[in-house]
């Protein structure tokens, strides 16, 4: 049980390329924090080099009050689950699971007792004899977390550990992972690309592009508070909405309509010529479907749906949309850091499952102004965020923005 | 794998068959030979199938080059064949399975220069090289010496031990290791007690190839060697027939299949412990 500070760590390789760019993550003891953020954003690095198997460049790593950057893995005190779970082919699982006690020197009884209890706790009691080709992913990953579990270590270290499991089984380890970690109590952090495993199992997400540290919250806090447009369009699915806007007063112009905006907000952007808008999909409503919730008049505006998804209990319509060539560049740059390949413009509304629409239906539409999100496209900035209830934004602390990428 | 139609079996042994029986008869026929007396060496009427096979086999040749005449020359040469073959290949292992784990799981400069070097050396001509080794070996008092033979057959089969462990180890994922030493081991017993055990089967093979590399080798051996060290394949060339004018085949043969046939065992034995399937549970996929 320990906590972990990082304290400006720096990773950067022999062509001084920086894959870990000054970042600086406390993690409270017992906490579950994950680190999120697309292909080489520096997650895995940073989580090697807290358990050791990577050098630090500069700065401090402090477990449970103690320096470490010079330790061995060994002598940190810390259990790790492998992205590829890394079981011993040539052991049952028993031994695979009983192989850190070997290690350590314990004796027979003690092994059987600790190797027991974990089995029992991850459900792998009819598996013991078995060897790893014979089990099947979940298994595997169980017996993986199994062996992390049975050292009483300090803290727990999951390197995408659910990547490579299928979707069904994915949520079901999800729970099981949560689910162990509020019992077990111990330090905890969690790798990730996946948002919906950061969003349903840390106490605080860290977010991280290319090596640099975006932002450091709840989950809650990311979702209704992102600090930039990255942390905006990676964080929920489908994602935030991006289009072109001015304000003037306290009208917001957007390109398919103008809606009214909250004074508070309006006056944060004041002057301040072309911002991005962003809204999430759940933030608009059909007006005046008979399963429409009530909504006022005001902040409505009609617009011609061009694909429609029916889920079930949810439809997703697409509303495409003209942008200045300005914010045009900004957006397809965006798109390209979330990995995404959309190429066109187009607005993602999320609708009643009840709802009717087809494409090609022309309707109307209501959007909820309080919860848009304005942001400076030179910057990418959001510019209407609260600063009480977002968390850590280091671009925002010590005035200027480091080193931010572009 | 899927299954081959009835049809194409019958193709595949229609062509495998014959293949087969080319390989196995120059084998079957030294075998043959070897249980044929000496007259039978000479008249084709006692010997059935066209001269393959004789009418009255007998153990003769086998007698005579183990507690017969020819057993001077054959006993010592046997057992030199075995202590420096074996000697080489345990050498040329252990030696090769540290340098491929290192190969395998460092950069370090000089890497590249080392596998392209083995590489290299494996190419050259041995014949070349006994000459000048034989004059060196004579005047720093290696020629005839069983370390003398095993230094060259360091050189013929270290290369080749390198290369086949440095890619087995590559297989090996480098996740295990790691997993280990955060499990609390050091470098040593991870690799004492994670990789060792999954190379097994590529050390094995490398050992066989290595010893049956050393064991057929005839050059070094009719070159570097006189009576004292001289191993199977030289030895042969030595052996004399009743009087000068008749070739002991007969000997000959059996001396072969002595020196063969244990190999060819070997191989066949162990082809299925050289499986390479072994990590496939441990990672995913």
């Amino acid at each position: 049980m320990a906590t972990i500070e990082m304290k400006h760590i720096v990773k950067k390789y022999g062509d001084g390329f920086p894959a870990v760019n000054d970042v600086s993550i406390d993690v409270a003891d017992g906490e579950f924090l994950i680190l999120v953020g697309p292909s080489g954003c520096g997650k895995s690095t940073l989580l090697r080099m807290i358990v050791g198997l990577e050098d630090i460049t500069s700065g401090e790593m402090v477990i449970g009050g103690k320096r470490v950057n010079d330790l061995a893995p060994r002598d940190r005190k810390l259990a790790m689950v492998f992205q590829n779970y890394a079981l011993y082919p040539h052991l049952t699982v028993y031994e695979n699971i009983a192989f850190p006690l070997r290690l350590a020197g314990a004796s027979d009884e003690e092994v059987d007792e600790k190797v027991r209890a974990a089995a029992e706790t991850l459900e792998l009691n009819e598996h013991l004899e078995r060897k790893p080709a014979n089990l099947s992913g979940g298994q595997r990953q169980r017996v993986a977390m199994g062996r992390a579990i049975v050292r009483n270590a300090d803290a727990f270290l999951f390197d995408e550990p659910l990547s490579n499991l299928d979707a069904k089984l994915r949520g079901q380890m999800r729970t099981e992972i949560s689910r162990l970690q509020k019992r077990l109590g111990i330090t905890t952090v969690y790798v990730t690309h996946d948002q919906i495993e950061a969003m349903t199992l840390g106490h605080r997400v860290a977010v991280l592009k290319r090596g640099n540290l975006q932002q450091l919250a709840t989950p809650r806090e990311l979702y209704d508070n992102p600090a930039n447009l990255f942390v905006a369009g990676f964080i929920g699915s489908p994602p935030m909405n991006f289009m072109p806007a001015t304000v003037e007063g306290t009208t917001l112009k957007l390109p398919f309509g103008e809606v009214e905006i909250p004074a508070e907000k309006a006056q944060k952007v004041a002057g301040k010529g072309l911002l991005i808008a962003g809204i999430r999909p759940e933030s608009f409503a059909e007006a005046g479907a008979p399963h429409a919730r009530d909504v006022s008049d005001a902040n409505t505006f009609e617009a011609t749906i061009d694909v429609v998804e029916w889920l079930g209990n949810e439809t997703y319509a697409y509303v495409p949309f003209d942008a200045p060539p300005e914010v045009q560049s900004q957006l397809e740059q965006l798109e390209q850091e979330l990995d995404g390949d959309t190429v066109r413009t187009q607005l993602v509304i999320t609708l009643d499952g009840a709802s009717e629409v087809k494409a090609g239906d022309r309707i109307t539409i209501w959007m909820d102004a309080a919860k848009v999100h304005l942001f400076d496209p030179a910057t990418s900035d959001n510019l209407t965020v609260d600063l009480t209830r977002a968390g850590r934004i280091p671009a925002m602390e010590q005035g200027a923005p480091a080193a931010v990428g572009g | 794998m899927s299954e081959i139609s009835p049809k194409a079996k019958w193709g595949l042994a229609g062509v495998a068959v014959p293949i087969m029986i080319w390989t196995v008869i120059p084998i079957a026929w030294i075998f043959a030979t070897s249980l044929k007396s000496d007259s039978a060496l000479g008249d084709s009427t006692l010997n059935t199938l066209g001269n393959f096979w004789p009418k009255h086999p007998t153990w003769d040749n086998y007698r005579l080059i183990f507690t017969g005449g020819a057993k001077d020359l054959f006993l010592p040469a046997l057992w030199h064949s075995i202590v420096i073959c074996l000697s080489a290949t345990l050498i040329s292992v252990v030696l090769a399975t540290f340098c491929a784990y290192a190969i395998s799981r460092l950069d370090f400069p000089g890497k590249k220069l080392i596998l392209t070097t083995a590489l290299g050396v494996s190419f050259f001509p041995v014949i070349a090289m006994v000459t000048p080794l034989f004059n060196l070996w004579r005047q720093i008092g290696l020629f005839d010496t069983i370390p003398g033979l095993i230094i060259p057959y360091l050189a013929l089969t270290l290369p080749l031990s390198i290369w086949t462990l440095s890619a087995f180890f590559q297989q090996i994922p480098w996740e295990m290791e790691q997993a280990a030493q955060v499990d609390g081991a050091t470098s040593w017993q991870a690799f004492r007690k994670v990789v060792a055990p999954l190379a097994a089967p590529g050390v094995f093979t490398t050992a066989i190839i290595a010893f049956f590399t050393a064991w057929n080798d005839f050059v070094f051996s009719i070159n570097l060697t006189s009576s004292n060290a001289r191993t199977v394949p030289a030895a042969l060339a030595f052996f004399t027939g009743a009087s000068q004018f008749t070739q002991p085949t007969g000997a000959i043969c059996a001396a072969a299949v002595v020196v063969t046939v244990p190999v060819v065992i070997l191989v066949l034995v162990f082809q299925r412990r050289i499986v390479t399937g072994l990590t496939s549970g441990a990672v995913k996929g």
